[in-house]
């Protein structure tokens, strides 16, 4: 962007531009897009088959399960390979299943945009998706429940590729919730631990006030535009001017706040270290790869409004930069493996969120990063739920140190996503996360330092936690326990984590390729605006981003495999203390949301246990207490039931006569 | 009128292919009466209920026929008069045009449903529900001697027939006598199938005699109203009511609006609105829990089809004087209905509440005038009656000590022991509510918006009052699911017993079409309006 009102006219104008070329493009789907309902059908089928199945399908469900999430895959891919034989400009296909709801000139058919953006997640999904269901097959082996956990992957799975195809935020929307309510019914899998119970419910009362949000911004685009899907609303959105920014900007912040909620984004991050209570499997695909990167795909698909809307636009930008930060301090003094990696997902997700907010020149980055993080984080946490399989589930790091050895298939899996996460080239994180901290240095005034300063000093704070969860696992000291005897996990594990880590290692640099990746997305995410400079020179920018990456890990090396870890966590700074409290995100939240609420909700219970029937539970005062003195009038004479319909007759002609 | 000459009756004009379907439900409650008096007594319930199950579903294939023939359509399906020398007066005309065979294809379907449930047996000799002897308990001795001496319960069958013929004319009748006719045709089986409960007799026949005084004093508003709008123009047949009053003879305009309300008095009982609804609760709670399902369901959908001709063909020109009239009762209706909903402890009067509350909201449909409102409202009427049928199906399944546990903390916990029913059943109350993805969202959104749409800042006004008194129904109804899934069983637990395959059917029926009209709601949408238009 180079010159403010001016560069912001120009972007809207390629975008209503590039969205009305778009909106030409996406014709009726032909060919087999058409059975685009088959990727969402199919897990869907899978979970309902297993849920309704019940025990009778103990056996083979799991195997079921898994063979219809890569049947999906392969769905995707015919689909992929046919969109690929079209032109750039004819890729994207609407696929209309029927009319939902026709209500007077409202008109909203359920359908499916298949386009390059939701090629990317189907993709994505899918793959991942499968690898995960192979992995639990190992990983929940001797599970009692094992059914019932891949009926829920598959719904998560179905949910999730909704979430992505539909052509409309509301059928979006029943996605967005499938998904959230998948994860509910994964964190508390193991329900029997009040703790993961309590964990469950705390990630789905924060989504619910993301949820809010959303539910909001539908209302607002019903009201401003009549409708709901995608091409009216964006397409309007691209050709608004400047008078309705203010509908925008509340609009793109009621979206901002759905994303925040799914995305474990600033300030509705809290439940994301918490989820980790569910089995690992789960916390790779859902709370890793996919499920919570939905946040950074409606911003992307939403583009549009974001593009009318730049206030709203810079608070995405703020957003993701807290959180970036946020998370990659959290991460420094996380000992259970799992919430590190929590942390870390956060923290690369609030990089994604800071390039979606920077316009054009982010959002293709945003996914691309979005989709090496799938690869590479998953990775991670496939090789964290190794680690504790051979560990008796222990997950605090400090009683780990010199795995290496023992595991040497997850250890080199886990390293290659390690590199990958630090942006080392040529892993794939090189080339998805080194062109956000570029991009945002690019602008003028003071958001480039700020925002790219940010990203750049994340960049050395991600090196260090990552690599202190490196070292402390894999290398040093053995910190074991007496009973512990580390062993390599069984093929079926080890093969997802291969797979995984090979893409880490590789997905990068073929997908960079002549600008493979970037190119595909153009027609959806718009061009990048020509000659944006970064305000600092390009190799510098990347020198210095190395550099930080090599200190980084250089002191994480010296405290955390040449000298020993203390086995008990030491006292700390207060830094220390506070990121090991999650920067007291819980406490914010008691404060300021719980309390008030648990006062209401007494307030209420008391109201409530006042009402006229105690085993019942009572009524809220007022309504309760008109309708207490209103029922008296219900005495059961019929006399003066006849007596009532008189009166009645009476006193509305009276009224009527009076009026007139 | 000094002139009229009865004597003088034209030729009655009828055609029986249009009037089909009236005739077959007619037939088989004759039929009915006859099986009583001949058919061996040990065959005759099986015998009523195939008879009756199979006339209703002839009557439907009937209305199906009728109304893809387009000759039919639009049809005067039955006309007598008779003439004064110069103009010829029609007093009885039955019209089958689209919202009266939408009707009576309706209530035919959901009379299936509410016979299917009626016919409970629970392994007994007789319908479970009803008693064969007033005087004696459930299972005494008394009641067995009864039994022995030929007393059966199976005549509740043709009765329930002959209430649905009545349920049939009354939103197809053109005139004001027919739909007097009706009305009484309708209501007096209903008057004795609520006294016929087995258990809690009293309550059932104090209920039975309240429905019947109450149902003869609306009925006197009825016809005084008619007495009053015959005296203003000359006639009660709806399309000279109609013309009179657009040409208007002045001197009697003092008429009009009193008689158009007593009219629409005796109409607003049968739903049950407020301040007429006194009898709903005491009703519905003392009648078998059958025929309190059949009842909401069936008579309010044939009570809103007489409602929509009488507001849309006979007194639309006179829309001007009556209307403050029924906005009045549309309000105090939701918001009564609503209120008092809060405090019922008892399922079945919840439930009479919540029937109380929903008249409201399809008035609002009405209050709509214009063909979309028709529409909604013919689309609410299927869709609540379907889900209130299953929901009173399965208060007749949970059950203490032989007999139905109707107070709410009687279904406390009911939830983790027999999650199946409960989860139906708090499906239904969502549907009541009028949550997303049930047939109550769809029928509740049809009617607000097209009072918004159409009816003006008075329409507007009675859809926001709509929408806050349907969130304080989802109060009430949540707190069911809360207590049915969050609160702990007492100690005397109730038990939901397995009903019979026809029961089963027609509670499984009536929750997935709650769900797929929430779902895929488009081709009943569009039925409804296609049937929409009224012929005068």
């Amino acid at each position: 962007m180079h010159t403010g009102m001016g560069s912001l006219a120009h972007t809207v104008g390629t975008y209503a531009a590039g969205l009305a070329a778009h909106e030409g493009e996406a014709h009726a789907a032909t060919g087999f897009t058409a059975y685009a309902w088959l990727l969402v059908a199919l897990p869907l089928a899978g979970a309902t088959m297993l849920l309704l199945g019940g025990r009778r399908t103990d056996k083979f469900g799991p195997v079921v399960a898994t063979a219809l999430s890569w049947a999906a895959f392969v769905v995707g891919a015919i689909i992929f390979v046919e969109m690929l034989g079209r032109g750039a400009d004819s890729r994207a296909q609407n696929v209309t299943l029927y009319e939902w709801v026709t209500a007077g000139t409202f008109k909203l058919s359920a359908g499916m945009l298949v386009d390059q953006l939701s090629m990317v997640f189907v993709l994505l999904v899918t793959f991942v998706g499968s690898l995960i269901h192979v992995y639990s097959l190992g990983y929940m082996e001797h599970d009692p429940d094992k059914r019932r956990f891949f009926a829920y992957l598959n719904l998560f799975v179905g949910a999730m590729l909704l979430l992505v195809l539909a052509n409309s935020y509301l059928l979006l929307y029943v996605g967005w919730e499938g998904v959230g309510l998948a994860s509910y019914l994964l964190i508390g899998f193991w329900n029997w631990n009040p703790a993961y119970a309590t964990a469950a419910n705390k990630a789905f009362v924060v989504n619910r006030v993301g949820d809010f949000g959303l539910t909001v911004a539908l209302m607002l685009m019903f009201f401003h535009f009549g409708a709901v899907d995608f091409q009216t609303v964006l397409g309007k959105s691209a050709a608004l001017t400047g008078a309705n920014q203010g509908f925008m900007t509340a609009m793109g912040l009621m979206l901002l706040l759905g994303a925040c909620g799914k995305s474990a984004q600033f300030p509705l991050q809290s439940w994301l270290g918490d989820a980790m209570a569910g089995p690992t499997p789960v916390s790779a695909l859902i709370h890793a790869a996919t499920m919570v990167t939905a946040g950074v795909y409606l911003i992307v698909r939403s583009a549009p409004i974001f593009e009318a809307a730049p206030t709203a636009q810079l608070v995405v930008v703020i957003v993701g930069a807290i959180t970036l930060l946020f998370g990659a301090i959290v991460g420094c003094a996380k000992d259970d493996i799992k919430k590190a990696l929590a942390a870390s997902t956060m923290s690369q997700i609030g990089y994604m969120m800071l390039a979606a907010g920077l316009g054009p020149v982010g959002y293709a980055f945003a996914i691309f990063h979005l989709l090496t993080h799938g690869f590479f984080k998953a990775g991670m946490f496939l090789g964290a739920g190794s680690v504790m399989h051979g560990m008796n589930d222990k997950v605090d790091m400090r009683r780990f140190g010199g795995l290496s050895g023992a595991m040497k298939i997850t250890w080199a899996t886990f390293g290659l996503g390690w590199l990958a996460i630090l942006g080392v080239p040529p892993f794939s994180g090189y080339w998805s996360k080194d062109k956000i901290i570029e991009a945002a240095f690019i602008g003028e005034g003071w958001r480039p330092w700020v925002f790219g300063g940010a990203a750049l000093i994340g960049a050395g704070i991600t090196a260090f936690y990552m690599s202190r969860l490196f070292f402390m696992t894999f290398h040093g000291k053995k910190r074991w326990d007496a009973d512990d005897h580390p062993h390599e996990s069984p093929r079926i594990m080890t093969v997802p984590m291969i797979v995984l880590a090979v893409g880490s290692a590789f997905l990068g640099l073929i997908l960079s390729w002549n600008d493979m990746f970037v190119s595909w997305l153009e027609p959806v995410t718009g061009a990048e605006p020509e000659g944006a400079h970064p305000v600092v020179p390009v190799p510098l920018l990347l020198t210095l981003t190395l550099l930080l990456v090599a200190g980084g890990v250089f002191l994480a090396w010296m405290r955390y495999w040449r000298d020993d870890v203390p086995v008990t966590a030491p006292a700390g700074s207060l830094v220390t203390q506070a990121a090991r409290k999650d920067l007291y995100q819980d406490q914010v939240n008691e404060a300021l949301l719980m309390r008030p609420g648990i006062h209401l909700t007494r307030s209420l219970v008391f109201a409530d246990s006042k009402g006229v029937d105690g085993a019942v539970g009572g009524l809220a005062a007022l309504v309760g207490g008109t309708s207490s003195r209103l029922r008296k009038l219900q005495n059961g004479f019929a006399r003066s039931y006849a007596l009532t319909m008189l009166a009645g007759v009476v006193a509305i002609l009276g009224a009527l006569w009076v009026i007139s | 009128m000094t002139a009229v000459a009865p004597a003088a009756f034209q030729q009655s004009n009828v055609d029986y292919v249009a009037i089909l379907p009236m005739l077959i439900v007619a037939s088989a409650a004759l039929v009915g009466v006859l099986v009583e008096a001949f058919a061996p007594r040990r065959r005759r319930h099986v015998i009523q209920v195939s008879l009756a199950v199979v006339g209703l579903l002839a009557a439907f294939a009937a209305v199906v026929w009728v109304a893809v023939d387009p000759n039919k359509v639009g049809h005067k399906g039955l006309t007598m008069g008779f003439t004064d020398g110069t103009t010829n007066h029609s007093v009885f005309a039955l019209a089958i045009d689209g919202p009266a065979l939408f009707m009576q294809g309706s209530i035919v379907l959901m009379g299936v449903l509410g016979i299917l449930t009626m016919a409970e047996r629970f392994g007994g000799v007789g319908p479970d529900a009803f008693t064969p002897s007033g005087a004696s308990t459930p299972g005494s001795a008394s009641e067995s001697a009864a039994a022995r001496a030929g007393a059966l319960t199976s005549e509740v069958f043709p009765l329930t027939m002959f209430a649905i013929f009545g349920m049939m004319i009354f939103p197809t009748t053109n005139d004001l006598i027919g739909m007097f006719v009706a009305l009484e045709v309708l209501s007096l089986p209903l008057y004795i199938l609520s006294g016929l409960a087995r258990r809690r007799r009293l309550l059932s026949q104090e209920a039975s005699l309240k429905y019947f005084l109450l149902g003869a004093f609306s009925s006197a508003f009825f016809l005084f109203g008619t007495a009053l709008l015959y005296g203003y123009a000359g006639s009660v047949y709806f399309g000279d009511l109609s013309k009179a009053v657009a040409t208007g003879p002045l001197a009697m305009n003092g008429l009009l609006l009193p008689g158009a309300f007593l009219v629409f008095v005796g109409l607003l009982f049968k739903v049950g609105a407020v301040p007429f609804h006194a009898w709903t609760p005491d009703v519905y709670q003392g009648a078998p829990t059958p025929v309190t399902g059949f009842m909401a369901a069936c008579t309010k959908a044939a009570a809103f089809g007489a409602i929509l001709r009488l507001a849309y063909v006979g007194l639309d020109t006179a829309r001007w004087e009556w209307t403050n009239a029924v906005v009045i009762v549309a309000i105090l209706t939701m918001v009564v209905g609503s209120v008092l909903s809060v405090t019922q402890t008892d399922m079945k009067r919840l439930l009479a509440y919540s029937s109380i509350a929903h008249a409201g909201f399809i008035l609002v449909g009405v209050l709509a005038f214009d063909r979309k409102g028709v529409g909604a409202v013919l689309f609410y009427l299927v869709a609540y009656g379907f889900s209130t049928i299953a929901a009173f199906g399965i208060v007749s399944l949970v059950r203490q000590n032989g007999g139905e546990a109707t107070h709410l903390s009687q279904w406390a916990g009911l939830g983790k022991r027999y999650p199946l029913t409960a989860g139906a059943f708090a499906f239904l109350m969502l549907a009541f509510a009028g949550i997303p993805l049930t047939s109550g969202f769809v029928s509740k959104f049809g009617v607000f918006s097209a009072a918004i749409g159409t009816g003006g800042a008075t329409g507007t006004t009675l859809a926001v009052i709509g929408v806050v008194c349907s969130a304080i129904t989802v109060f009430v109804y949540a707190r069911v699911i809360v207590l049915m899934f969050f609160s702990d069983a007492p100690d005397d637990a109730v038990e939901v017993v397995t009903p019979s395959m026809a029961t089963t059917f027609s509670i499984a029926i009536g929750t997935l079409i709650t769900l797929a009209l929430g779902v895929l709601p488009s081709s009943l949408l569009d039925l409804a309006d296609r049937a929409s238009q009224f012929v005068r």
